[in-house]
């Protein structure tokens, strides 16, 4: 790229059939993407999933087995990492151990010539509120406080694109908060399209315009935050991000506008415009937090699913929310988030219990039901993740 | 970090006034006795044997104690030139070791990480040489060289040499015997610097724009210092008092004598033992303000 000058924005990154083989496995297969300028996009997935190696393959780390990389429009496929207009900040920081902080940030200035290198590197640092260790070596800081000279060394080269590898990993949860914050703030400021690959799917949703959710070297969905959350396309989506309950039965009436599935004897139904496959064997969903418990059976009512004689199996408090597991004879178990509006469970465990939600909230995917079943619902990550992402942006107007 | 590569020899003699406690002291006791015994006795021995003067109506190498301290001037006035010359062959070995041992040490530490096997390989072939003694290396290197061998003959017979030229008892040949001598204990600890380095470094460096050469200068070398400062002491220390190399029974001849064949010849074979003396106190007092200056501004470079 031009020595001695900025990129004036963000540049496009656009991935045409990149396939990456590696001996013994493929880690991603025929993938298509296109990230505009200016954008937060964020890979989502588990680990092995190929995104790292996504990463990689833009950052020139590593060459792709077949397709072509495009920033800013221009072929970059055939160049070595230190002629593309890309900065990384790596999951190990890797920032040089000998080197002060303030060499460490100067550096990509240095190599391409930029005047006033140094004062620079100083606004850089000023900007992650780091210029006072400016001549510490990087191994005499926090784990936070590398993270962000990692941050500082790539934003500080104003690069068309920022690739971000899994950066707040390291960190605790309260530093991690602060970090987004901060990075979606730069973001913002410098106008810089950022690629950030990460497995927090809170994060995710935090930060990032579009999300995709990647799983074994594919896109499975992709979309804004919201609609991903509230409108998955596949099983592993709606299980990966958030937490999902899924049913799977035949297809029993259709309406013009829903379908009806029939579970165990129960009419399931879902809005047609929701659902991806609308005859024969289809699965549905709906999310935790859309269910509404009830401790005696309610009253049919048009436009809402009910199901009775559950049995409650666990119950557990988690502050915002209680989630409460309940098992429904034939349908299998059924996962409850309700809001502590009350002091206390509304029921005990082995209650016997009725859920209802709106057919408005449901949701059909697409896999067949016989790829189901390696899917097992992801407990331990659940949250609700739309209620954090307005509670970020409401500490990040507070702030 | 230069300071580092120097620590494990330096250890045993600054952990002693740290450490006060009576079970450190009894722990370190046969340490040192055995630096008293076997490197303070020796060293004493040595300056008092520097300073004797001959003994008045004596045999040849008959010396009586005396505090004679123009010893050292006449062995500076005779040897300087010895001096110079070992420190300059000295110093060429040890930049042509270090220039060999580097790719060969970043092959096997970082080139060959992939595949064990041939780093196991390599590993061997630079410790193989080891398993034949030192001589037995350095006269097959004359036999090699020597008047009639092929290696001149095919010289000669390409014009290369004149008809008369030799090439043993050169400053090349005595350079060459120290460069190949050296080369494992230059490239082992090179190769256990360059083997723990981290290639994310060099990873982020090319992110940061910078060429495959830039990297090499301003990341690679830089973090390989404290295998550089060790190899090159390694090597050049024992090189400066080397005098096996130089020596006419080698590859050396009456112009190449180095300090170390000044010694010998004074202990061994003229009987000078104060001249011998003094001359091992010089070579020992010069080592040790070279390698300070050396390990000084290593340590400081980096930092800049």
């Amino acid at each position: 790229m031009a020595t001695g000058t900025f990129a004036e924005s963000g540049a496009d990154l656009e991935l045409v059939g990149i396939t990456k083989r590696f001996p013994g496995f493929t880690a991603i297969e025929n993938l298509d993407l296109f990230i505009p300028a200016g954008s937060f996009f964020a890979l989502l997935g588990p680990s092995g999933c190929g995104k790292t190696t996504t990463l990689r393959l833009v950052a020139g780390l590593e060459d792709p087995t077949e397709g072509k990389i495009l920033v800013g429009g221009k072929d970059v496929t055939n160049t070595k990492p230190y002629q593309r207009p890309v900065n990384t900040v790596f999951q190990s920081y890797a920032l040089f151990p000998h080197m002060t902080v303030l060499e460490n940030v100067a550096f990509g200035l240095h190599r391409r010539g930029i005047k006033d290198a140094v004062a620079k590197a100083h606004e850089a640092l000023i900007l992650v509120e780091l210029d006072h260790v400016a001549n510490r070596k990087p191994q005499q800081l926090s784990g936070g406080q590398q993270q962000r000279v990692a941050l500082a060394r790539a934003v500080v080269n104003r690069p068309a694109l920022l690739l971000l590898d899994e950066p707040l990993g390291a960190l605790d949860l309260k530093l991690r908060r602060q970090m987004q914050l901060e990075l979606k703030a730069i973001q913002t400021e410098v106008g810089l399209t950022f690629l950030h690959v990460t497995h927090d799917q809170e994060e995710a949703m935090t930060m990032a315009d579009t999300v995709a959710v990647m799983n074994k070297g594919r896109i499975e969905q992709m979309g804004a935050p919201q609609e991903l959350y509230e409108l998955p396309r596949t099983a592993f989506v709606a299980n990966f991000l958030g937490q999902s309950n899924l049913f799977t039965g035949p297809v029993a009436a259709t309406t013009s506008n829903t379908i009806a599935l029939d579970i165990a004897g129960n009419h399931i139904v879902v809005p047609t415009a929701r659902a991806a496959r609308h005859n024969g064997v289809v699965t549905v969903g709906v999310r935790p937090e859309k269910l509404t418990l009830h401790a005696n059976a309610p009253a049919a009512k048009a436009g809402q699913n009910v199901l009775n004689g559950g049995v409650v199996k666990d119950v557990s408090f988690s502050g915002v929310s209680t989630q409460y597991i309940i098992a429904f004879p034939g349908v299998g178990d059924i996962v409850v988030f309700a809001q502590n509006m009350v002091f206390g469970p509304v029921v005990n465990e082995g209650a016997t219990v009725s859920v209802s939600w709106d057919v408005e909230r449901g949701f059909g995917i697409e896999d067949h039901p016989e790829v189901l079943g390696k899917f097992v619902p992801d407990d331990s990550t659940a949250s609700i993740a739309v209620a954090q992402r307005k509670a970020l942006s409401a500490e990040l107007e507070g702030a | 970090m230069a300071f580092a590569a120097f620590a494990t020899t330096a250890q045993a003699a600054d952990a002693a006034p740290r450490k006060s406690s009576k079970i450190a002291l009894v722990l370190l006791a046969p340490g040192l006795a055995y630096l008293a015994l076997f490197f303070l006795t020796p060293l004493i021995a040595l300056i008092l044997t520097s300073l004797q003067a001959p003994a008045l109506y004596g045999d040849m190498g008959e010396f009586v104690y005396a505090f004679r301290w123009e010893n050292y001037v006449s062995v500076v006035n005779e040897y300087g030139e010895t001096f110079l010359r070992s420190f300059g062959y000295a110093l060429i070995a040890t930049v042509a070791a270090l220039l060999i041992s580097y790719p060969i040490a970043y092959f096997i530490g970082v080139t060959a990480r992939k595949w064990p096997a041939v780093q196991a390989i390599a590993l061997i072939l630079v410790i193989a040489p080891f398993f034949i003694s030192f001589l037995l290396r350095t006269l097959a290197w004359k036999q090699i060289f020597s008047d009639d061998s092929w290696t001149v003959t095919t010289l000669q017979a390409l014009s290369i040499l004149g008809p008369d030229a030799h090439f043993t008892g050169t400053p090349f040949a005595v350079i060459f015997g120290l460069t190949y001598n050296f080369i494992p204990f230059m490239t082992l600890p090179i190769y256990t610097t360059l083997e723990r380095l981290d290639t994310r470094y060099l990873e982020a460096s090319g992110d940061l724009y910078a060429r495959p050469s830039t990297t090499f200068f301003k990341v690679t070398l830089p973090l390989s210092m404290p295998g550089i400062v060790s190899g090159t002491l390694l090597t050049f220390i024992p090189a400066s008092g080397d005098y096996i190399n130089a020596s006419g029974d080698f590859l050396g001849g009456p112009g190449t004598q180095m300090v170390g064949n000044a010694i010998e010849s004074n202990f061994l074979v003229i009987l000078q033992y104060p001249a011998a003396a003094a001359l091992s106190i010089l070579l020992m007092a010069v080592i040790l303000v070279i390698v300070a200056i050396y390990v000084k501004r290593s340590g400081t470079e980096d930092l800049i």
